[in-house]
């Protein structure tokens, strides 16, 4: 049990209107773990992090987020990536990717150095000077990445970033997501409603129910790593996806075919 | 996606050009027509001054006339300003306390639907007469303000507000970094508004003050004239008053696309 970066216990999620969002919920997620929340909508994921994130509180149960020791960092050793860039408009990228230092009260010029060294890291040097709306959807969601990662957070909390964003786009923010997840070796739990891409992605699969969000099933993915364009046509890959897809279908049981 | 994107794109030239020719020839000929009305049918200019009259009287009674165009241009320019920094500043507040905002917002509002005109003549009674004046502009110009603020203050997006959470912002720090700056283009299109009702403010109050008071703006002159059967210098007057509206709401106009250039869709070209 040393080893767990997030775990929830019993958690539930009642909304002020009377839905039962989630729950309960259990979840443990060791440290350096890539795990996705698989479910239809509605189901509660991103509510599971946004309770990590505390900035939701549950109605019952109890969280708990592993810290880094030493000295606090901006966001609790949190990045948290939200299904839109969220970015701020009147700014340019290199302001918003500073966001969390500045909040944080990080002195400028470390703030400029971490700042640049987060936007590399996504490939986006170039392009700190660079407007929001001057960028594609997919270089939107590098900035939003380079500033959850900026504060260099032990867990990365991801709520279907690339969503919004076309195959091949998407496919490459895969492929650059786990590179980084590969050097850095953060926690990363990750929100989709794609079969595909949670298998691509991360080790553990944890499919949950539709409202109130339970889990259905957790499903280990294991294959050579590091993953690649091969394993995503390998056969492995293929009776991945039916397992999980299996999984996930009794949670849309019962819910209309369109 | 290409390495430079375009930051601005003009709409085509032709167009452009088309945008400002159409009205000056519009113009031209209206005024044309005008001159010409009044030359074939000897209209006596107590009755409808030529624009070249108008535009010799503006001339000849300039030393007057300036002097009551800088006093109506200083009267709402007070008021502007005070309406600006009020309104913002009660929008602010009205966003810290919901307390604040529902024991003082209906008084926004009654004073916003109570014509100006009628208000008038009371403050004239209760306070001095160029306060009085400056009080009116106010009262005209400070409602946009404070409603567009109020509306900007309150759409910023939930998920950046969510992100300022994450990282623990002081409310100060949530306020300065993200409330105020996206609430920026709705404060810009508030005092766009109010820009030009703080004239309309000011020559209200000025004409409710009328020739009582020792008043020497622009409204003052219009009615002065208006008694003394000046005509042409009505109309003089009149043609000061409008251009100094036109000005009013180009600076403003300016200022909004200078400030949200870079960012905001209000200000793109339509192709960027």
């Amino acid at each position: 049990m040393t080893a767990l970066a997030v775990s929830l216990r019993g958690v539930t999620k009642t909304y002020d209107n009377g839905i039962m969002a989630l729950g309960p919920f259990d979840l443990a997620v060791r440290k350096g773990e890539f795990i996705s929340l698989l479910g239809p909508s509605g189901c509660g994921k991103s509510t599971v992090l946004r309770i990590i994130a505390e900035l939701s509180a549950p109605s019952s149960g109890s969280v708990r987020v592993a810290r880094r020791e030493g000295a606090p960092q901006p966001g609790h050793g949190i990045g948290f990536v939200f299904q839109e860039p969220t970015l701020m408009p009147w700014t340019s990228v290199h302001e918003n990717v500073r966001l969390p230092l500045k909040l944080g009260g990080v002195p400028k010029a470390e703030a400029r150095a971490r700042t640049e060294a987060a936007l590399a890291s996504v490939g986006l040097a170039d392009f700190a000077d660079a407007y929001p709306r001057e960028l594609s959807g997919g270089m939107k969601m590098r900035v939003s990445l380079a500033r959850a990662l900026v504060t260099d957070p032990d867990i990365l909390l991801m709520d279907e970033p690339f969503a919004a964003l076309d195959e091949i786009t998407r496919f490459r923010l895969n492929n650059d997501l786990l590179a980084l997840w590969r050097s850095l070796g953060k926690t990363i739990i990750f929100v989709t409603h794609s079969v595909f891409e949670s298998v691509y992605l991360s080790q553990r699969v944890v499919v949950m129910t539709a409202r109130p969000g339970r889990i259905q099933a957790d499903i280990r993915i294991e294959t050579v790593e590091p993953r690649g364009e091969e394993f995503r046509t390998s056969t492995a890959y293929g009776d991945y996806c039916r397992k999980v897809s299996g999984a996930l279908a009794p949670s849309y049981s019962g819910q209309s075919v369109l | 996606m290409s390495a430079q994107p375009a930051i601005t794109s003009k709409p085509r030239g032709a167009q452009r050009a088309l945008r400002f020719v159409l009205p000056v020839i519009v113009f031209a000929a209206g005024l044309l027509a005008w001159e010409l009305v009044v030359r074939l049918k000897e209209i006596p200019p107590y009755v409808l001054p030529a624009p070249s009259i108008i535009i010799l009287t503006l001339i000849k009674d300039w030393a007057v006339l300036s002097q009551s165009l800088a006093t109506t241009l200083l009267t709402t320019l007070e008021g502007f300003v005070a309406a600006s920094i009020g309104g913002i500043a009660l929008a602010l507040l009205f966003n810290q306390s919901k307390w604040v905002e529902y024991s003082l917002f209906p008084y926004a509002i009654v004073l916003q639907v109570t014509p100006v005109i009628a208000i008038a003549p009371l403050l004239l009674i209760y306070l001095e007469q160029q306060t009085a004046v400056v009080v009116c502009a106010f009262i005209v110009a400070f409602f946009p303000v404070l409603s567009n603020t109020t509306l900007g203050l309150n759409s910023v997006d939930r998920n950046l507000i969510g992100l300022f959470q994450l990282y623990g912002a002081s409310p100060q720090q949530a306020l300065r970094f993200l409330k105020l700056p996206a609430a920026l283009p709705y404060i810009l299109g508030g005092l766009r508004i109010a820009g030009g009702l703080s004239l309309i403010g000011a020559v209200v109050a000025e004409i409710a003050a009328g020739t009582a008071g020792a008043g020497s703006g622009l409204a003052y002159r219009i009615a002065e004239s208006g008694y003394r059967l000046n005509i042409p210098r009505m109309f003089a007057a009149l043609l000061l008053l409008s251009l100094a509206g036109i000005v009013i709401y180009g600076v403003l106009a300016l200022v909004s696309h200078l400030v949200l250039r870079r960012w905001h869709e209000s200000a793109l070209g339509k192709e960027s």
